[in-house]
């Protein structure tokens, strides 16, 4: 979004909309609804409880495995634009009090790809659900899996996959959030086995991303094509939840799946 | 400039040998004795330039080049391995969901007289094949059956055989509305599941999340010239430079060959392929297979159910690269 002062105008309906108004509406353009993409922090302030994130393995740093071109320099700019290591911030939190195993993915690093870290991240993320009894729950964001660590991160996919196996066999929930955009290596992996996805409004979600596609020959295709509404139409997901209604939604269900394991810690 | 497939880069080759043919051809016909001598004496020396030629070209190939045998149009396909090594094969199809695929085969067989399930992708050699097959890109329904024959093997306590040689999934609008992404998860997912030994043998191309879908093994071999990657060499340029013409400079950055995988520790053997490649020697090339995959049998088979499982976890577990530092700070 082009972002002045005051004002800044919806990347969607191309609106001017007053930055109080946006900040309070959750990035969210008050005339179309169009979902604005959030950082993980922000993401994490607005769904969990206050103060109760504790973030975990802030020590993993993507290395340059394949010594691709330009890779490091690629990274480097991430990490200053986001101050993070990586597009996946894990950790510990609450959400209405019960305590849950989150990932959040960022978008703005990288494209929210994942390599070696973010498949480990993820990994951790669901293997300390299933070690300490608690839901996980994970909000998705990526392009797919990041080219510049090559097979290493195609074989994330089986290792964040194995995780959520692990999920339920310790008989935890896992709920997965779709947001804008979920693709590819990611929607192919850890995202599409959750117990239950949601997805924000019109988030762009596909197996294969546009330019793949047309390397491929796809073309002629629907006009809601890889958004979150014709998953919802073609039984992919759960449901559609608008992100003022993020939070209940997601405390509903980890009182209500995550119940069992409530019961045990009182 | 890359050659661009494996007829045009083994041109060279191709013509020697045409004209060898030829030279054959005519010594046949000779009828002078010593003209058909000194012709014989010709083609030897031919053959043995040839034979030279044909060690130089396979000695130090390429990585590009390495994708171009790998997709090369003679190179053994899944059916073939099925042929060679197995007894009794039957194939089942169905994803008993209201689809059927052929991109993927597979049913019960007997190696070296025990039960076994294969499942594989399968490519076409001509063009009619290669449309029937869908130029072995599996739809949601392929990976939907692979499952039904992974649940059949944990239920028959048969080990399962996956024969990896796809582009990539197909990423077309039927796949997406019946949940590609979704039906690979759950496959990869399914193998996880399973307590009987799997071996995943990558013949061909394996190509991304098509390939994973069937590969998450407890032992993954590679055929020396075949490819592993996250992504094809042009989707990887058309995304990096906006030029899929440039393949070969992204193959060589995608480390995709079995040898750089196995130098990340992602694949248990790389099985070596005749001069020349599988399909110069494809009775060879399936000894070979065979033997392997008779050994990965034999040491999976001491193990426990239980053992099992825990080894695949434990393998995948392992996988990725990084560096632990000290935190990041904004």
């Amino acid at each position: 979004m082009k972002q002045s002062e005051a004002f800044l105008q919806c990347q969607s309906c191309k609106k001017i909309i007053f930055s109080v108004d946006f900040e309070q509406n959750l990035r969210v353009c008050p005339y179309c609804g169009h979902h604005h993409r959030i950082s993980a922090e922000t993401r994490i302030q607005w769904t969990f409880d206050e103060d109760s994130f504790e973030e975990t393995d802030t020590d993993l740093r993507s290395g340059n495995p394949l010594d691709f071109p330009d890779y490091i320099d690629k990274l480097r700019t991430a990490e200053q634009k986001t101050g993070k290591f990586d597009s996946i911030t894990g950790g510990r939190a609450k959400l209405s009090g019960m305590p849950v195993s989150i990932a959040v993915a960022d978008f703005g690093f990288m494209g929210g790809s994942m390599g070696s870290v973010a498949g480990e991240k993820i990994t951790r993320c669901l293997e300390r659900a299933a070690n300490e009894g608690m839901p996980a729950i994970i909000f998705c964001a990526s392009g797919g899996a990041r080219m510049q660590e090559g097979l290493l991160s195609l074989m994330q996919m089986a290792k964040t996959t194995a995780a959520v196996q692990q999920c339920r066999e310790a008989g935890v929930p896992y709920i997965a959030v779709f947001t804008d955009p979920t693709m590819a290596g990611v929607l192919a992996s850890y995202a599409s086995v959750a117990d239950v996805i949601v997805a924000e409004p019109k988030a762009l979600v596909g197996f294969a991303g546009a330019r793949v596609s047309k390397q491929a020959g796809v073309s002629k295709v629907p006009d809601d094509f890889q958004t979150a509404e014709f998953c919802l139409k073609h039984g992919m997901i759960d449901a559609i939840v608008p992100r003022k209604e993020m939070r209940a939604t997601l405390t509903s269900l980890v009182k209500t799946l995550g119940g069992h394991l409530l019961e045990v810690k009182a | 400039m890359s050659a661009m497939d494996h007829n045009s880069w083994e041109s060279e080759l191709r013509e020697l040998e045409t004209f060898i043919a030829n030279a054959k051809e005519r010594s046949r016909k000779e009828q002078n004795e010593s003209d058909k001598a000194l012709l014989e004496d010709q083609i030897l020396k031919l053959e043995e330039g040839r034979d030279k030629y044909l060690k130089a070209l396979y000695t130090n190939v390429g990585d590009w080049e390495k994708v171009l045998i790998a997709r090369a149009q003679k190179r053994p396909y899944t059916q073939d391995y099925i042929t060679a090594l197995f007894q009794d094969f039957v194939e089942l199809q169905g994803d008993r969901n209201g689809f059927a695929d052929n991109a993927i085969i597979g049913g019960p067989a007997l190696f070296e007289g025990k039960p076994v399930m294969i499942v594989g992708h399968q490519k076409g050699r001509n063009i009619s094949e290669r449309q029937f097959r869908n130029f072995a890109m599996a739809k949601p329904e392929g990976y939907r059956k692979a499952i039904r024959l992974f649940e059949m093997a944990e239920r028959f306590n048969m080990p399962v055989i996956s024969f990896v040689d796809t582009p990539a999934a197909d990423p077309g609008v039927e796949s997406e509305s019946r949940g590609i992404s979704e039906a690979i998860a759950a496959s990869i997912m399914k193998m996880f599941e399973l307590s009987v030994p799997t071996v995943a043998v990558v013949i061909g191309e394996g190509g991304s999340g098509g390939a994973i879908g069937i590969a998450a093994s407890s032992r993954v071999l590679m055929l020396q010239y075949s490819v592993y990657s996250v992504i094809p060499p042009e989707g990887c340029a058309a995304i990096l430079w906006r030029m899929p013409e440039r393949g070969p400079e992204a193959a060589r950055a995608l480390k995709l060959t079995a040898q750089q995988a196995q130098s990340f520790g992602l694949i248990d053997e790389i099985l070596p392929e005749p001069i020349g490649s599988a399909q110069r020697s494809p009775i060879e090339m399936f000894a070979t297979v065979k033997e392997a995959i008779a050994k990965h049998l034999g040491e999976l088979e001491v193990l426990t159910p239980d053992q099992v499982r825990e080894a695949r976890f434990a393998k995948f577990r392992k996988m990725g690269q990084f560096d632990t530092v000290a935190p990041a700070k904004k």
